[in-house]
């Protein structure tokens, strides 16, 4: 605790007195980690009301999109405003586009937080399917990567959007895992096959919501250092999966 | 400024009040017992207490709300309060940690400051899952063997009543499904407690060597039933972890187990425990872990293992006498630790379970010799500096 005094300069607060520039650009960053707030209560709320089997809830996260849409038409008319009128360039322009860039993540994971959230009301009225319970560990792992990847553009701190980057692969193993389960699932019983098929798009769309936390922290880790980050480790195999009887990728 | 529950202020606010003396609020949130911090009306922090800065970032004063807490039922709160509402609350999941419940309390304070307080209700909302769920997972997994007891009872009333072989029989296998129904029942009991415990951190430290060659004497008996051997190396300069030595002794219990059940007959589990020395984000750890060799598990399985009740072959754990619970036990007691889990396996070659424990920080250290092994565990350096103890 004893950095207390200690503003780092990357995060130093602009002194209250000076407008212009610095004032719009936090302005537009302020928008930017509210959107993130939003995202990623989404995630969690879609993932909790299909764990509840609580229909309404579902549909609430749904309606609760366009809250993130609106924000995302406010931080591009703002990015847009401060281009067209300051005309920045170098660091001050690559701060702008990443802004402009992540807000456009942002909504898109809040869709496919949305899209979670209709189908956790389709499918509350069916009886559980077994699998269901590997869902809200993904989802935690992928909630704490969008909060995270927030966390490092706010701190522009480059070490912890490295660290995001190297946990792709735990979400694609749970995302492997969860596609072969559901697939034992409906071979033993078609009447699942509803259930299982959703839960098939609920986990793709948390797998792609890693994805694109992912994609935030590679965006802060050029950002602030430069260089783009070590290639990305793939693991998701299921596109080779063949559906034999080892069903060996 | 002191250290620890001071009350924060940066430069640029330095000027705003005279130094010395502070407003009577930005003090006695210090005072608070919950996470607590003042905001301004341009959205900055002007005050944190050290709750509020554990929970959410150490840098929280001077940056915005809606940059470094960001959840949208405290954002959604501040912007009635200060859209002239006298008080608002929220009740937000999933604030500062995943599992994280708070209820939300923002008040005016006046003069463009609003009070923003923080009160912890996730151990209640906790328990209110927990018990729909234990009465789900135990209900499910006592009825296969209460099944069995019922059919045998039927069969021991009715046909085979004369029948003495075949009742001695059926009384053996009735007692094994009901030993089976209480050790369930026993991990269920001791999975919630560890639960329940979860955010409650252990504060002890403990000196993991003799920990863990008196792990090895107690399965001496079953190591040696399957002709196997366990080898402890622990290096030498282990410092002490802070763990409650109980649940680490559990934890240890299920990890050689698992490699007992899972492992080849006749080959060695090996117990290592070393430091993994910190890094700028990362504190010093140690890290213990168990490996064997045997025929490995499929990468597949691998995010699933510590899921309560998930088995890769369900016969074959049950003929084991598994209750399907012992991974989860163990992720639990880790995490409680704040420490973590790694499985890692190579099909036909084995399986190392890993997990990391938080070392005790250098000043809280009692000026102890560093875990002298204990006198009874024959122990020498060996050739790459480790004790190693080989058991029985």
């Amino acid at each position: 605790m004893s950095d207390a005094q200690d503003p780092s300069p990357a995060r130093a607060a602009p002194p209250p007195t000076v407008h212009g520039y610095d004032e719009e650009l936090e302005g537009l960053r302020n928008l930017v980690g509210e959107m993130g707030g939003l995202a990623e209560a989404q995630v969690v709320a879609a993932v909790d009301a299909l764990v509840r089997r609580d229909a309404e809830a579902g549909l609430a996260v749904a309606a609760g999109d366009e809250a993130l849409d609106r924000l995302e038409a406010e931080a591009e008319r703002m990015a847009i405003g401060i281009i067209a009128r300051r005309a920045p360039v170098a660091q001050d322009l690559r701060e702008l586009v990443a802004a402009l860039k992540i807000s456009a993540i942002l909504e898109r994971i809040g869709d496919y937080a949305k899209n979670i959230g209709k189908r956790a009301c389709s499918i509350a009225h069916a009886s559980p399917v077994q699998p269901v319970v590997i869902i809200p560990e993904m989802a935690r792992l992928v909630a704490a990567m969008v909060r995270d990847a927030l966390d490092s553009y706010v701190t522009r701190d480059a070490d912890l959007a490295a660290e995001i980057m190297s946990r792709d692969t735990r979400i694609d193993d749970f995302y492997n895992s969860l596609f072969r389960s559901l697939l034992t699932y409906m071979m033993e019983n078609p009447h699942h096959i509803t259930q299982a098929a959703h839960l098939l798009f609920i986990a793709k769309n948390l797998e792609r919501i890693g994805d694109h936390a992912t994609n935030i922290a590679e965006m802060v880790h050029f950002q602030v250092t430069g260089e783009r980050g070590p290639e990305r480790p793939k693991a998701d195999a299921t596109p080779l999966f063949a559906g034999d009887k080892r069903g060996e990728p | 400024m002191a250290d620890g529950a001071d009350v924060r202020r940066t430069e640029g606010q330095a000027d705003r009040w005279p130094q010395p003396t502070l407003p009577p609020d930005l003090i006695s949130i210090s005072a608070l017992a919950d996470p607590a911090i003042v905001v301004g009306r341009d959205w900055r922090v002007v005050a944190a207490n050290a709750f509020a800065s554990d929970l959410f970032a150490p840098r929280l004063v001077g940056a915005d709300v809606r940059q470094a807490i960001r959840h949208p039922l405290v954002v959604e709160a501040l912007r009635e309060v200060m859209d002239g509402r006298e008080a608002a609350v929220r009740e937000a999941t999933a604030l500062g940690h995943a599992e994280g419940v708070f209820r939300v309390r923002v008040v005016a304070l006046g003069d463009g400051r609003f009070l923003v307080t923080f009160i912890d209700i996730t151990q209640a909302r906790l328990t209110e899952r927990m018990r729909a769920d234990f009465v789900a997972n135990a209900s499910h997994e006592l009825r296969t063997p209460l099944a069995n007891i019922s059919g045998f009872i039927e069969t021991l009333l009715g046909p085979a009543a004369d029948d003495e072989p075949a009742r001695r029989r059926f009384l053996e296998i009735m007692a094994r499904e009901a030993a089976r129904m209480s050790r369930l029942i026993d991990d269920l009991l001791s999975l919630s407690r560890i639960e329940l415990d979860k955010y409650v951190r252990p504060q002890a430290p403990l000196d993991l060597a003799p920990l863990l060659h008196d792990v090895g004497k107690t399965l001496a008996m079953r190591l040696e039933a399957d002709g196997r051997r366990l080898i402890v190396e622990i290096a030498d300069d282990l410092p002490q972890v802070i763990a409650d030595r109980d649940q680490i002794l559990q934890v240890m219990h299920n990890l050689i187990s698992n490699s007992l059940k899972y492992g080849q007959s006749g080959t060695p589990i090996r117990v290592r425990a070393a430091l993994v020395p910190g890094g700028p984000r990362q504190d010093p750890m140690v890290r213990v872990s168990v490996e064997d060799e045997g025929e490995g598990i499929a990468p597949e399985h691998l995010p699933r293992l510590t899921e309560r009740f998930y088995r890769i072959d369900t016969g074959r754990s049950r003929s084991m006498g598994g209750t399907g619970l012992g991974l989860a036990i163990v992720k639990h007691i880790v995490d409680r630790h704040r420490g973590r889990l790694d499985i890692t396996s190579q099909q036909g070659v084995g399986t190392t379970v890993s997990f990391t424990l938080p070392v005790v920080p250098a000043r809280a250290e009692p000026a102890q010799e560093p875990s002298a092994p204990e006198a009874s565990a024959p122990s020498a350096p060996n050739a790459y500096g480790h004790k190693s103890a080989t058991l029985p």
